[in-house]
């Protein structure tokens, strides 16, 4: 597995030995390392409980939000360790999309996409707020069916629209990486396709790495997968390669259905 | 069975009778021991400010303590926020679920329970001397001392409410200003409190309302002068207080005019508790 | 980093960081104010009032204020104690509790039967309005409708109607509050068996709720039983123990106001006080028990 991290060329992120564990005992995240492809979308994929989220939400360190979790290792972004630099710095250059989509709901449209300056408090005029709320929206093929409503709150929107804003907000900052965990779970299919297509999209500009637990959409979408089971790092390799010929048998037992 | 429910309801209708019976009866009674003096000042005894027992020249007026009362509860507010505040989102956000908040949890609902009598005593022996030697008050009476101890009786009303408003705000919401690099603060100042506001705000109007209300421990500190406070240290008297304070041998026109005070507070206090009421199931739904 | 505009600068972080904990540390310095007051008056009621605490302090009747001069000036301990409030105390509660707790219970368990209706609402809205009253106003209530009408001067009714009036409220919500938590099953349970429903209340919803109703109980009694301005206008006060409802009596809020006034008697303030403040303490550890105990 280690062979992957010197086989990918041009690595946005470098995951080292990286584990998680809960009040000292549970290890969700047991020593996991491997190298992100720039441009790529690389999935992590696994059933439930095998620390897929974990293991996402410990690349921009969430985890220091709550006491009783230890992370150890290393996360390494273009070349810089990120236990260096300031939780804040680090969040502005990767940016996360949740599973349920959460748009603020104080906040208008256009509020919430540049929320990310206003919580740290840096102030844009009020052309170059309006430049980054269209572009982030068309990025997000989002600007036609609401540039008339910026000014109202979010909440009107549809689920699946909820979500694009959702990503516009995290784009707003032009981060090198978006996760996103399962963001496509709370959605309808054709919302879910929209997305999907989006995120291909994106992988143009950005590097995406993407926590789902449907294994089709891996497939569908992603460049790269990972395969987690019960915290460790089963199989990582090209999403083709994997899904037709899987070096693990465990692996292989996923993809064939024996267990979710 | 049939016949046996339909007796339960009957009687637990009955009981439901009884508690608007009271209520009215109060309404009632106020109003009818109010009659005289409305009878022998009309609604000036609203405005006036004038109190003065003596035989012969008697002439009475609510707005020294309408103003007292409201000057009273107001320093409590304001005094009482930044203590409130700090106090509920310790409990409810810096350190929620966790022991320590727990015990800061008890500590303050221990405050609530301490009788009102007892604050006076507290007042008078420590919080006066204090503003005497502060030089604010010559004998460390007024408005202002009498303020400071209801800010402190209130902050526990005031905390409760916030506390669970705040515990409310949804956690992915916070989770999603982290993950956009904000501090603390700023989730608190930008996420939490847009999202908690209009809770918070109501459990300050329910604490104000229980302000209002408060008797021994502004009996003991106001300085029991029935006129309007010259300033913000002088003394004065609240509606609550100049009754305990006067209630003693009053009767004829003063009893009217003491009990016409009780059926101001009554209604005042109804009104501000009706609006915090209101407020929460506004948004609640 | 990205394209992305804005101070990103080192400076602005740090101050950021700075004001982060500023503000922390601005929210810890303003809770522990919060609670000092607690701790402060705990303090000094203890320091000053143990030593006035010993076996006549329950059993004597309160000393008279000539008794109280000359101890005062020989520097003893004031002689006698408060029985005559401690009885008083009690005595209103049993009465006002008489009153109070069936007429609550009743109700609550009306308002938990008649849940969303229209009726239920104007009711509960009621009871709100009725705990908001400030409890000097339920004091010139019980005058008049009972030291004026129905016994004709001040006594141990009306001061015990007067509580009545504030624990009904208090005990009406939580008694709601205890049944809406009792799970649905358990009274369908009890009609699927064709139980008539008042012993579906009595033998199944109450004891279900018991510990809940108790508590609400207890916490409606640790309330009043620290008011004095109501029992300044109905119960007045009295030297010796009496179990006459129709007559004045004392209580032990009466009694620390009495000896607040007296400067002779000024030192017996702090033991009535720390008697009063354990006694509610002590009610309230209790319902947190039996809240813990049930769960």
């Amino acid at each position: 597995m280690s062979e992957l991290i010197k086989h990918i060329s041009d690595p946005v992120l470098e995951l080292r030995e990286l584990s998680v564990s809960y009040n000292k005992e549970n290890t969700a995240v047991t020593r996991v390392s491997a190298g992100i492809k720039r441009n790529r979308v690389t999935a992590i994929m696994g059933p439930s409980g095998c620390g897929k989220s974990t293991l996402l939400r410990a690349i921009n360190r969430m985890h220091d939000l709550y006491p009783n979790v230890e992370t150890t290792g290393d996360v390494f972004l273009n070349g810089e360790d990120t236990s260096e630099m300031s939780t804040i710095m680090l969040r502005r250059k990767i940016g996360m999309v949740f599973q349920r989509p959460n748009p603020f709901p104080t906040m208008s449209i256009h509020d919430n996409v540049i929320a990310g300056y206003k919580l740290n408090g840096i102030r844009l005029q009020k052309s170059e707020k309006n430049d980054i709320v269209e572009k982030s929206l068309r990025d997000v093929a989002l600007w036609e069916e609401v540039k008339d409503s910026l000014t109202k709150k979010g909440t009107f929107l549809s689920g699946g629209q909820q979500q694009r804003l959702c990503i516009a907000r995290a784009l707003a900052f032009k981060p090198d990486v978006i996760l996103l965990d399962e963001p496509t779970s709370a959605l309808d299919p054709v919302a879910t396709k929209k997305v999907e297509e989006l995120l291909i999209d994106l992988k143009k500009h950005y590097t995406i790495v993407m926590v789902t637990h449907n294994m089709a959409q891996a497939a569908r979408i992603s460049d790269f997968s990972m395969f987690m089971y019960l915290g460790e790092l089963i199989e990582y390799g090209k999403t083709k390669d994997m899904f037709i010929k899987p070096v693990d048998k465990r692996t292989e037992e996923y993809l064939t259905g024996k267990f979710s | 069975m049939i016949k046996s429910e339909r007796v339960v309801k009957g009687i637990l209708f009955l009981s439901s009778l009884l508690i608007i019976l009271i209520t009215a009866g109060m309404m009632l009674s106020l109003m009818n021991g109010s009659i005289p003096v409305f009878k022998e000042f009309g609604l000036r005894f609203i405005i006036s400010s004038q109190w003065n027992p003596t035989e012969g020249r008697e002439e009475y007026g609510a707005m020294a303590f309408i103003v007292g009362t409201l000057l009273t509860s107001l320093i409590a507010i304001v005094l009482c926020f930044p203590l409130a505040f700090s106090s509920s989102l310790f409990i409810g956000e810096y350190f929620q679920g966790t022991r320590i908040a727990k015990i800061m949890g008890t500590l303050v609902d221990m405050l609530a329970g301490i009788p009102s009598i007892v604050y006076g005593l507290w007042g008078f022996y420590v919080l006066r001397p204090l503003i005497v030697d502060l030089g604010l008050n010559g004998q460390g009476f007024g408005v202002f001392t009498a303020g400071v101890v209801l800010a402190i009786m209130i902050i526990p009303y005031a905390t409760s409410i916030s506390t669970e408003i705040i515990k409310m705000v949804p956690g992915e919401l916070k989770e999603a200003a982290y993950s956009l690099g904000a501090t603390r603060r700023d989730v608190i100042l930008r996420v939490l409190i847009p999202n908690a506001r209009s809770g918070i705000f109501t459990s300050f109007v329910l604490a104000f309302g229980r302000a209002l209300g408060e008797t021994m421990a502004v009996t003991m500190l106001i300085g029991n002068a029935n006129i309007i406070p010259d300033s913000l240290f002088g003394p004065g008297n609240t509606m609550a207080s100049v009754i305990a304070n006067q209630f003693g041998e009053a009767e004829g026109l003063k009893l009217s005019a003491l009990i016409s005070i009780g059926l101001l507070l009554f209604v005042i206090t109804g009104i501000i508790n009706g609006i915090g009421k209101l407020i929460i199931k506004r948004f609640n739904s | 980093m990205s394209e992305a505009p804005g101070n990103s600068g080192d400076r602005t972080l740090r101050k950021r960081m700075r004001k982060n904990r500023i503000f922390a540390g601005g929210v810890i310095f303003f809770s522990l104010l919060t609670i000092s007051p607690i701790l402060l008056i705990v303090y000094k009621l203890v320091a000053k009032g143990y030593r006035q605490i010993n076996f006549d302090f329950f059993t004597k009747n309160a000393p008279d204020t000539y008794e109280a001069m000359l101890a005062v000036g020989a520097g003893e301990i004031i002689p006698g104690g408060i029985l005559n409030g401690i009885a008083g105390s009690l005595y209103m509660v049993f009465i006002a509790s008489l009153i109070a707790i069936p007429v609550g219970l009743l109700i609550g368990i009306f308002l938990y039967d008649q849940q969303s209706k229209r009726y239920a609402g104007i009711v509960r809205d009621i009871t709100d309005i009725l705990q908001g009253v400030p409890s000097i106003v339920l004091g010139l209530i019980a005058y008049f409708w009972v030291v004026k009408n129905i016994t004709n001067g001040f006594s141990a009714l009306a001061g015990s109607t007067a509580l009545a009036i504030m624990m009904m409220p208090l005990i009406i919500r939580s008694t709601e509050e205890t049944l809406k938590m009792i799970p649905e099953t358990i009274r369908e349970a009890g009609f699927a068996l064709g139980v008539p429903y008042h012993k579906i209340i009595l033998r199944v919803l109450i004891p279900s709720g018991f510990s809940g109703l108790l508590t609400g109980i207890l916490l409606a009694i640790s309330r009043i039983i620290g008011e004095t301005a109501p029992l300044m206008l109905t119960a007045l006060g009295s030297m010796e123990v009496n179990f006459q409802i129709d007559k004045p009596t004392s209580a032990i809020p009466l009694l620390i106001w009495e000896f607040y006034n007296d400067p002779n008697m000024v030192d017996l303030i702090w033991s009535s006080s720390l008697l009063l403040m354990m006694m509610v303490l002590l009610l309230n550890l209790l319902s947190r028990q039996i809240i813990s105990r049930r769960s």
